[in-house]
Formats: C-alpha cells, sequence, structure tokens
C-alpha cells in the first residue's frame, strides 16, 4: 500500500476541506455542542485542581519510565505474552501488519472478521486490506458500525460518528439495514446495531481488537471500553487478534490504576469506563469459552523515528484519550474529516508526521495558534504546543544531512526563509528597528486596504503614527 | 501567577519592555502603563534599544531568528530591577521560552535564567508586586476581559486581569461564554490559516458583544487587534459608523478609572 | 534481518534516557483514603447506581430469595448458572422449585453457541470482590463460570459480598498479589453495557447486558 492510501486525503486540500466546515453553520454548532459537553463531563471528573495536577505528574513519569525503558520491556512483553501463550507478531510498516493479520486469517480460512474499536487498525486501512482479500471486516463498536455503514472515516479517537446527527444515523440505517424502518429514537437505533451485530459475534471467525495497555511482567493485554463489543470481539470468536503500538506498553502491572483513571476522566468524563478488560492467554484446555488463539501485532509505522529523538519521543507518552481535541478550537470549527489523517486533532498534529513523513502532513502544524488548551489538558503532559513549534522547525527549515525526521524540510521556501533572515536582521538592530519603525508610523497611511488574508475578516493594520518612543520623548 | 511572593519592599526602579506591537500600533496603551507605574511613585526605564522579544519567529518554526533578536533584549537589562511587560505573551516568551532557546549557550542560558525571574507581567506587576489597590473614580460601566492563550496558561494573567477590575467598585465584570478559548489571532496562524483563524475570532466576538459589555479590555495587544479588527470589520460591513465593540489595554482603562474627574 | 530486529536496532540505537521509577504506592498513600466496610459498601452503591446498575442488600442466607423475586419482577424464567459454584448450586435450589430454569454451564461454548446468544435472557455470577471509588466488579472468570456468562445474556445478575471491597482498583491489585499471576480474563466491571456514540446520547444495552444487578451481600441485611 503506498503511502498516498494512507493519508488518505493530500495535504494540499487541507485549507479547503477547513473552508468547507467552518461556512456550514450547522456541523459549527453540532462540533461545538458535542465538544462543550464533553469539556463539560471532563470537569465534573476533576473537581480538585491538586489531585488533578499530582496525577497527571505521576502519569507523566509512568510513561516516560517505561518509554525510557521501550526495549527491554518489549523483549520482556514479548517473553510473557509467550509463556502465557499469546503469539507475538512484529510488523515495521502497515503492510507487514497486514500481511500478518491476513495469514492468520488466511490459516483459519476466515470468512468474517469483528472488530472492536482500534485505531491502530485504522492507521493501516485493516479494512482495506481484508476487502481485497476477500474477508469481510465488520466494525462493532457503534460510532464505527456507523461509519463503516455510511462508508466514511471516524472524525473522533473516541466518538467516531461525532459529525452525525442521529436523523442522519436514522436515514442510513433505513436505508442500509435490512427491514428497519426509520427511527430517530436513539435507543431504537443502538437496538438495531446491537441486533445486526449479535448474528456477527456468533459466527465470526475472527475477533480483532486495539489494545489500550501492554504489561510486560505479567503478559497482560488491557482494554477499555464502555459497550461490550470489545468484549464480545476478543471472547466470543475462535482467533483473538489484536494489534497495538509499541509504545503502549508498561512494565509494571500497577503502573495501570493511574493511567487508567486519567484515561477515562479525560476522554469521556467517566470515573472509570463500563469494561476493563485483561486478557492474559487463550483458552486454557479446561474452560470452556475464549479465543483458542490469541496474537498480539506490535506496530512501529514511524514510532520508532519519534523515539530517536528527545523532544519527539514525548509524542509517544499518548494514551489516546482524545481530550486535546476536545478542548482544541481548531478541532471544534473543523472537526476531525478535514485533517485527512487517521488521528485528528493536536494529536494527529504531532503523531502523523511520523507516520506519513512530513511532505504529506506539512499543513498540519501551521493549523494551530498555540493556544496550549491541548498541553493544559493532556494527562500525560505531552507538551504539545512545543511538539508543533518544532514540527514547524523541522518542515520549513532548509533540507539537509541526517534530519530527525523523514520529510524534513518539506515546507522550506527560500523566500519564506529569507523574510525571516531579513526582520531578524533588522529586529537584532537597534539601528535598523528605529528606522523601520519610524517608516513605519510616517508612511502608515500608506499601508494597503488589502492586506491578504488578514483582511478577508479584519480592517487593516496601521501602525500608529507616533510610536511609543516618540510619545516618550515628547513627553520629555 | 508569579512565584514571587508579594515584596513588602517595593522596587524604585523598573524597566519597561514595550513590546514591539505595543511600541508600533498601541502607544497610547503603553504611555498609560507607564504613566500609571510612575504614579506609583515608580521609576520606570525605558531601553531605547530594545525590539520584540522575539517571539514571532519563534512559534512559526525559526528558532534561529528568534535567538537573534532575543539576544539582544538580553542585554538591554543590566540592573536587578523588575522588567514589566504589557504583554502576558511576550512576558511568557521572556520567562518561560528564553532559557529554553539558550539552553545551548551556557553564558547567554545564564543571563536568560536571572531575567526570567524579573519578568512580569503587567498586571501581575500590579496586584503582586505593588498589591495596587485601584480607587474607582469613574460612572457605571460593564466590560468584559478577554485574556491571551499564553497570558492565561502561562503567566495567569487572567487571574490579576479580573482582580483588578473586580476592585473598581462602578465596573461590572461580564462573563462571556467560553471565556478561556483563543481569539483566533496565534501570530502567522491567522495568515497561514486564514479560514479557522477567521471562525475563531467571528465566534470570540459574538461571545464577547453577547455580554452586553460597552467594551473588551485585555492585557494583550495580539488579541486586541485580532478582535478589534474583526469588531471593526463586522461594523463596516453593516455599515455601522460607531463601533459596536471598542476596546482598549487593561492599562489604559484602569488608569482612566483612577484619574481624578474622569468620566469612564 | 526480521522485523523484530530492525524494530529493536532502531530502538536501541536511540538515546538512553533513564527516568526515575514512579512512584504509585506514594500517590496512593497521600490522594486516596481507606474507608470502613460500610462505608466503602455506600460508596460501592453510589458509584454503580449512578452508573445505571440496580443494587439490592441481601444477606448470606437470604440472597437467593431476593434472586427469585428479582427474576419474578423482571418475568425472566431462565438463569444461565454456574453448577460447578456453591452459589451456583444454591442458586439451583432455591430457584428450581419456584419454576425458574436453571441452565448451567456445562458444555464447551462451541456445543451451545447459538442457545447463548439467543435463548438465554439472564445469568448468575458472583463477583471475586469489588472497588468503592470507582463502583466496580471484579470478576475472575474460571472454567466453572466461563467469561461469557457475564457478557452475553441482557440481565447480568453479580453477587458480590461486601467483606470483599477495597478501596481502590490498585489497593485490589495489590492487597491481592495479582502481579503474580493473572487468569486468561479478568474483568472490571462497572455497569451496564452503554454507549454515546449518537449524538453523544447515553443509551444502555450496546453489546454487553442491558441490565446489571448487584445482590449486595453484608452481615447485616
Ligand atoms: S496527546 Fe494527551 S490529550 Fe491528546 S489524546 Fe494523547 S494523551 Fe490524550
Amino acid at each position: 500500500m503506498s503511502e498516498q492510501a494512507l493519508n488518505f486525503m493530500p495535504s494540499e486540500g487541507f485549507r479547503a476541506r477547513a473552508k468547507d466546515v467552518v461556512e456550514n453553520p450547522f456541523l459549527r454548532q453540532s462540533f461545538r455542542g458535542a465538544m462543550d459537553f464533553l469539556i463539560n463531563k471532563r470537569i465534573t471528573q476533576f473537581p480538585d485542581p491538586e489531585e488533578l495536577e499530582s496525577l497527571r505528574t505521576l502519569g507523566e513519569q509512568i510513561r516516560q519510565y517505561n518509554l525510557g525503558k521501550l526495549p527491554s520491556l518489549l523483549v520482556e512483553l514479548e517473553e510473557n505474552l509467550t509463556r502465557n501463550g499469546i503469539k507475538v507478531h512484529w510488523a515495521e510498516t502497515p503492510d507487514e501488519a497486514n500481511a500478518i493479520i491476513l495469514g492468520i486469517c488466511q490459516a483459519h480460512s476466515a470468512k468474517l472478521m469483528v472488530k472492536g474499536k482500534s485505531m491502530v487498525s485504522e492507521e493501516i486501512e485493516l479494512n482495506h486490506a481484508c476487502e481485497a482479500a476477500g474477508i469481510d471486516a465488520m466494525e462493532s463498536d457503534m460510532g464505527e458500525y456507523i461509519v463503516q455503514l455510511a462508508g466514511e472515516k471516524p472524525s473522533h479517537i473516541i466518538m467516531p460518528a461525532i459529525h452525525k446527527t442521529k436523523q442522519e444515523i436514522a436515514e442510513l440505517f433505513a436505508a442500509k439495514v435490512p427491514g428497519i424502518d426509520y427511527t430517530d429514537n436513539v435507543d431504537e437505533l443502538i437496538q438495531i446495531g446491537r441486533k445486526v451485530l449479535r448474528e456477527k459475534f456468533l459466527v465470526a471467525d475472527i475477533g480483532l481488537s486495539g489494545v489500550n495497555f501492554a504489561v510486560a511482567e505479567t503478559g497482560t493485554l488491557c482494554l477499555v471500553e464502555n459497550e461490550g463489543n470489545g468484549r464480545l470481539s476478543t471472547t466470543a470468536p475462535p482467533v483473538h487478534i489484536a494489534i497495538t503500538g509499541i509504545e503502549k506498553i508498561v512494565e509494571k502491572l500497577d503502573h495501570v490504576p493511574p493511567l487508567l483513571s486519567l484515561l477515562t476522566r479525560s476522554a469521556t468524563g467517566q470515573n472509570i469506563s463500563t469494561y476493563f478488560n485483561m486478557i492474559s492467554g487463550p483458552r486454557k484446555p479446561h474452560e470452556k469459552d475464549g479465543p483458542t488463539e490469541v496474537h498480539l501485532v506490535l506496530l512501529d509505522n514511524g514510532r520508532t523515528q519519534a523515539y530517536a529523538d528527545e523532544q519527539l519521543r514525548k509524542t509517544l507518552q499518548c494514551i489516546r484519550c482524545g481530550a486535546c481535541m476536545n478542548h482544541c478550537p481548531v478541532y471544534t470549527r473543523i472537526g476531525g474529516h478535514a485533517y485527512g489523517t487517521t488521528y485528528p486533532g493536536p494529536i494527529g498534529k504531532i503523531i502523523s508526521p511520523h507516520m506519513l513523513g512530513l511532505e504529506a502532513t506539512k499543513s498540519m502544524a501551521t493549523a494551530s495558534s498555540l493556544c496550549g488548551a491541548c498541553g493544559e489538558v493532556c494527562p500525560v503532559k505531552i507538551p504539545i504546543p512545543e511538539l508543533l513549534m518544532r514540527l514547524r522547525e523541522e518542515s520549513f527549515s532548509a533540507p539537509h544531512a541526517n534530519p530527525a525526521m523523514r520529510g524534513q524540510g518539506a515546507g522550506y521556501s527560500a523566500l519564506v526563509s529569507t523574510i525571516w533572515r531579513g526582520w531578524a536582521a533588522v529586529y537584532r538592530s537597534p539601528a535598523l528597528y528605529r528606522m523601520a519603525t519610524w517608516l513605519g508610523s510616517r508612511f502608515g497611511g500608506l499601508m494597503p486596504s488589502n492586506q491578504g488574508p488578514w483582511t478577508s475578516v479584519r480592517v487593516p493594520l496601521k501602525p500608529a503614527p507616533k510610536r511609543l518612543r516618540d510619545l516618550l520623548k515628547e513627553r520629555g | 501567577m508569579s512565584e514571587q511572593a508579594k515584596t513588602s519592599q517595593r522596587p524604585a526602579d523598573v524597566y519597561f519592555f514595550a513590546t514591539c506591537v505595543v511600541d508600533q500600533f498601541f502607544p497610547g496603551a503603553g504611555l498609560d502603563a507607564i504613566t500609571l507605574l510612575e504614579r506609583e511613585g515608580i521609576r520606570v526605564h525605558f531601553p531605547e534599544e530594545q525590539t520584540c522579544c522575539g517571539q514571532p519567529a519563534y512559534t512559526s518554526g525559526f528558532p534561529d531568528e528568534a535567538r537573534k533578536v532575543a539576544a539582544l533584549q538580553l542585554t538591554l537589562f543590566p540592573n536587578d530591577w523588575p522588567v514589566v511587560v504589557p504583554s502576558g505573551s511576550c512576558a511568557g516568551m521572556m520567562k518561560h521560552h528564553y532559557p529554553t532557546l539558550f539552553a545551548a549557550d551556557p553564558a547567554r542560558k545564564a543571563q536568560a535564567d536571572a531575567l526570567s525571574s524579573r519578568i512580569y507581567e503587567f498586571t501581575d506587576f500590579l496586584v503582586n508586586v505593588l498589591g495596587w489597590q485601584p480607587e474607582d473614580k469613574g460612572g457605571d460601566c460593564t466590560v468584559v476581559l478577554h485574556t491571551s492563550c499564553s497570558a492565561r496558561r502561562e503567566m495567569g494573567v487572567h487571574l490579576t486581569g479580573r482582580k483588578l477590575l473586580g476592585g473598581l467598585n462602578k465596573v461590572k465584570v461580564a462573563q462571556q461564554d467560553h471565556e478561556s478559548e483563543c481569539c483566533g489571532f496565534g501570530g502567522t496562524f491567522s495568515i497561514k490559516q486564514p479560514e479557522i483563524s477567521g471562525a475563531m475570532v467571528e465566534d470570540k466576538v459574538k461571545s464577547l458583544k453577547a455580554t452586553g459589555a460597552e467594551r473588551v479590555v485585555s492585557a494583550d495587544c495580539g488579541c486586541l487587534m485580532n478582535i478589534l479588527g474583526h469588531a471593526a470589520w463586522k461594523d463596516k460591513q453593516a455599515g455601522l459608523a460607531q463601533p459596536s465593540l471598542p476596546g482598549e489595554h487593561i492599562a489604559s482603562f484602569l488608569l482612566r478609572r483612577t484619574e481624578e474627574r474622569s468620566s469612564k | 534481518m526480521s522485523a523484530r530486529d530492525r524494530i529493536l536496532a532502531k530502538l536501541n540505537a536511540a538515546p538512553v534516557l533513564p527516568k526515575a521509577a514512579p512512584d504509585i504506592a506514594a500517590w496512593y498513600q497521600t490522594h486516596r483514603g481507606t474507608e470502613s466496610t460500610a462505608e466503602k459498601a455506600a460508596r460501592f452503591r453510589g458509584c454503580i447506581e449512578f452508573a445505571h446498575a440496580e443494587v439490592h442488600v441481601v444477606s448470606p442466607a437470604s440472597w437467593p430469595q431476593k434472586l427469585a423475586e428479582v427474576l419474578a419482577d423482571k418475568q425472566i424464567g431462565k438463569l444461565l448458572v454456574a453448577p460447578g459454584t456453591d452459589h451456583g448450586a444454591r442458586a439451583i435450589a432455591g430457584l428450581t422449585s419456584g419454576g425458574i430454569e436453571c441452565r448451567g454451564y456445562d458444555s464447551r461454548i462451541e456445543a451451545w453457541k447459538e442457545e447463548l446468544f439467543h435463548d438465554i435472557p439472564a445469568s448468575l455470577t458472583a463477583a471475586r470482590c469489588a472497588i468503592a471509588e470507582t463502583g466496580t466488579l471484579v470478576l475472575w472468570p474460571d472454567e466453572h463460570e466461563p467469561r461469557l456468562m457475564s457478557l452475553v445474556p441482557p440481565v447480568h445478575i453479580v453477587l458480590l459480598d461486601a467483606a470483599t471491597t477495597h478501596n481502590t482498583f490498585y489497593e485490589a491489585m495489590q492487597s491481592e498479589g495479582w502481579a503474580n499471576g493473572l487468569p486468561t480474563n479478568a474483568l472490571l466491571i462497572s455497569g451496564p453495557s452503554k454507549t454515546a456514540d449518537i449524538q453523544v446520547t447515553l443509551a444502555y444495552g450496546a453489546h454487553g447486558p442491558k441490565e446489571l444487578i448487584v445482590l449486595l451481600m453484608g452481615e447485616a441485611a
């Protein structure tokens, strides 16, 4: 599969896609409403600022500690999973991951795969790979199911169908689910989904899931969910395949409770999710259910690139709670699809360049006012604005040898770099600055009334006729 | 909020770092801030050589250029006096980002660290160093306060600004919805992503206007440029002669409210 | 070189940035209190009821009777039980006389998957312990009480001994020594299945049980 297929919408179209959403008052209002809802739910979970702050610090420490030992922890995890009877596979690229998964499916002559929610499976475009191989891959998370039925992509990592109204979903179901009458009652819609998917769980050959935390010391895969589809996907079919990025690992079981608490409280404002599912092996000989085979696919896909740089490594602290997107004024305005990448919002901006290269993602880092709302809520204290500035630097600097990132220099423009050099020449020199600003104040009236993008919604900028330093001199 | 405890000793001298935006676009705000400080008996020193904190280049991904400009500012404040900055985001740049910017240059890093501890955002200085209690001499008035994101998240300025306005008896401070949300300025963001930036400032101005406040005040001229620029553009579209949302730097507002025989 | 070797080689070539081990015990020490059994039971109950579970306080002697009442109330005539457990055996003994059919999970799932998915309206399992802080039931399914019992039937009834309630998840795993050995599947359950995926509107019974009923067994009741 080519990079272009993964980056399912080219970066060049970002502004146009953003504009489409921004100019749709209905979509604007619905994103705003949904994000406000999630923001307020989160607030109720953190009434004590000291507790929040100390728990975030602990979360950051846990993630950094584990990343610090990542290579040895992966080996330990592999050993313990293998001892528990779980087969471990390693994939450097999406293609490799898909080949591994399809290989397992083919070994079982699988026709139907049911999927619990897994953003990593979106990242590798597993559904396409399955389709090409004649395997029916069916999403079972309600949001993912809706999005799949509509032939779309998730627009939020926690709430995949957040861009759709219940009326749209009602129409979709009426059109696509056989024998269903139109209803926009949410309970009824969910029961329709339940009924359809139950029959799939009953007969599926393969269950696929993501992983929220992989515990090295016990060889355990942990899954967080509310619906029960994650449990069904990992329990009902005879084969379970889990897929995860290599960074989702913790050394100790006791690292899990603080991270779980941060995750569910930050994501959906729940003190805990309905289910927390800890899988440490396939069915044992005397057990009566559970899969007889469990596999784990460990995916790199650019994560090792982030890992190689001390600052960029912080990207891998992420526990995928989605709080950064809920609080992002840009995400709130444009929704998830405009980003054109599997992971939207602030986390998408900092992780996607490692997966897709800076060439394919160069618009993303510029689409931030650096307001800091993301970094403020991130439960593991990823300094997202700082990372965005770093990505801007990687993108805009002239291409050089041994870059830290694939596509370094993708946004380089000799003209823009010259402008900034000129700017620095003026602003580092008191004399030049004085001259330039004096000219500005004298001829401010000559400023054009069309100042490009600035004046699309604002009046033109005009320097004041007298600078502060002039006023101070006059005053004496 | 400043980590420094309230100094029992009021400083006799301070430096004033105006910022390039105030120097060129809002000189009145700078003058008002200086006047207010002087009225409190403080000698205010304005180093003539000052230009810009370097933030525009820094946030745009040109740290080398930012470093060159920042290096000049490092040399301008030789005495151990507080440096008052009438802009939360520039203060945040000097206080929190200079040490990072010069991390690889030990001599300048030491200078940056020393300077960092002396940087005060204007309202932070009034509240936490001077313990200033404004005496309101104006008439009834409703204002709405907008705080820039870096000022809020790096400097805690929303608290000090609110405290100062709260100390004015006849001033009612209105509460806008989505108060903590960014106005959409973000320096080059407003040029590179005008659609998104435009949507953000549109929503911000709507929220501010919906409070019915007579004016918006802010401790950050970058945001004011954006907010007032959009409000004026809207007025122009609607053919209004009077601004529907006038605004000014909090220093100008505070000075006027506390001057003898003031109206508003 | 295999993908494994290439990935590990890249990671091992990266700068080594060792960080101090997090002190998790200290955080719980300073941020979470320890409560009496009664307080924990009350907290547990408040939380799980908030998550839409139904809680009935029972005694070790009376719970089969309460179970019968709950089933009668909901007009459920058939219950999936684990005959190899004490509580399963007691349920069978207590219910059969009342005309409730008790179906035992007595064979491998392959033999009766369809029946489980289509014809079992409710199940009874025990909880290993509970967590007060989050209103959470802990289940360790085993050969007698397999995993799907708590998942597929639309109504799940859980027998919980209030005395086994821990203050926190951390305390549960520490005091019970989970790190020394976990079952193939350990579960935390904190309410009936739910989703808010349609217009952030909460709906229960997404894929798992629509109703979660806790028989909270204390000494006094
Ligand atoms: S970056 Fe932080 S806030 Fe965003 S999804 Fe990851 S953990 Fe959550």
